[in-house]
């Protein structure tokens, strides 16, 4: 980033709240019956909405909250809980490396609200629109985060809510369990722009399916490793070859 | 009935680890300069942890009780070919929900 050429006011920076807005706004289908999900489960396992809700609030991440959730209910001890569903978590540390380059300029407490923030769809998001308008300001990167957020997470506190009121009356028919899923596979396939990124994504699927026996999630962290070093490695050797 | 000191435990416990997670390179990095080869490792981080996230999912459904469906194996299948060939989101979704909804139909 140029130290002298810093935008006199906003006029020069295009808002880019609105456009976050606008491309987090499909994943509104997917997040709100994820939460519905949770409110639900989390009924069943003898929560009052309130602990429901304060769940959602302090952890905002589906797969750790019902991870740990159901480890809870099958009676096991805290530890093992909170080291499972933390395991599950520990993408979050990746992305949130990932996203260091493009908003590591900004005060400390816009990074903690971007910290807090930081979850799958909002950094699939971000990371998209980051590569794809390198010329964006740090303002317009933080304003587009902050689009993508809101409509991510607020909805993902009430319908927690609403699935912890409603709570069994939802069929299990409507096959919700597979929302989350979908939404995953629907952001990773426009990812695959090239042969890297398609061998680290195939090695990610593989070795996930293979460690699925390692206790408290650790095949995720060995597929997702393997998965990262096979991506880092073939785009070295394309590049070598030009 | 779980009990309410392990459930705030966890809570609490899964709140704060998950925010130190989400703020560790965030918050002790900053703007300092990274490496070139963590920086290539960085950049396939979504494309290496979000597959392995799903796999199992697709393989093992917990709505199925980790039984193989094909509904669900079809649903996921459509929704990552959509996804590559349209670049598109929400139309891999959309895809993927009517795929599931359509078989789960005709399978009863």
């Amino acid at each position: 980033m140029a130290i002298y050429a810093q935008p006199p006011s906003a006029t020069r920076d295009k808002p880019t709240f609105w456009l976050g807005v606008r491309d987090a706004a499909p994943f509104l289908l997917v997040v709100v019956p994820f939460a519905l999900l949770f409110g639900v489960l989390a009924t069943e396992a003898g929560l009052n909405v309130f602990e429901a809700l304060f769940y959602s609030v302090a952890v905002i991440a589906g797969a750790a909250q019902f991870a740990s959730l159901s480890l809870l209910q099958d009676g096991a001890p805290v530890f093992i809980a909170l080291a499972s569903a933390l395991a599950v978590n520990l993408r979050m540390a990746m992305y949130s490396a990932s996203l260091t380059p493009y908003l590591g300029e900004a005060p400390l407490w816009k990074r903690a609200l971007v910290a807090y923030f930081l979850v799958d769809q909002s950094y699939a998001c971000s990371v998209t629109a980051y590569e794809d308008h390198p010329q964006w300001t740090l303002a317009q990167k933080l304003g587009y985060f902050a689009g993508v957020a809101v409509p991510i997470c607020i909805p993902w506190y009430i319908a927690t809510i609403v699935g912890a009121l409603l709570g069994s009356a939802i069929p299990p028919e409507l096959a919700l369990d597979f929302a989350a899923p979908i939404t995953f596979i629907a952001m990773v396939g426009p990812m695959m722009r090239t042969v890297a990124h398609m061998a680290a994504a195939a090695t990610s699927v593989a070795l996930a399916l293979s460690f699925a026996w390692v206790p408290y999630n650790g095949g995720l962290l060995i597929a997702a490793i393997a998965a990262m070093m096979v991506g880092a490695r073939l785009e070295l050797l394309m590049e070598k070859r030009k | 009935m779980i009990d309410r000191v392990d459930l705030w435990a966890v809570i609490i416990g899964l709140g704060l680890g998950s925010f130190l997670l989400r703020f560790v390179f965030l918050g002790i990095i900053g703007s300092r300069p990274m490496p070139e080869w963590l920086l290539r490792h960085l950049r396939y981080t979504a494309v290496a942890v979000l597959p392995a996230l799903v796999a199992p999912m697709v393989a093992w459904p917990a709505g199925t009780d980790g039984v193989f469906d094909l509904a669900r194996f079809l649903a996921a299948v459509v929704t990552l070919g959509l996804g590559i060939f349209l670049r598109n989101t929400i139309m891999a979704i959309l895809g993927g929900a009517a795929t599931l909804y359509l078989v789960l139909w005709i399978t009863g």
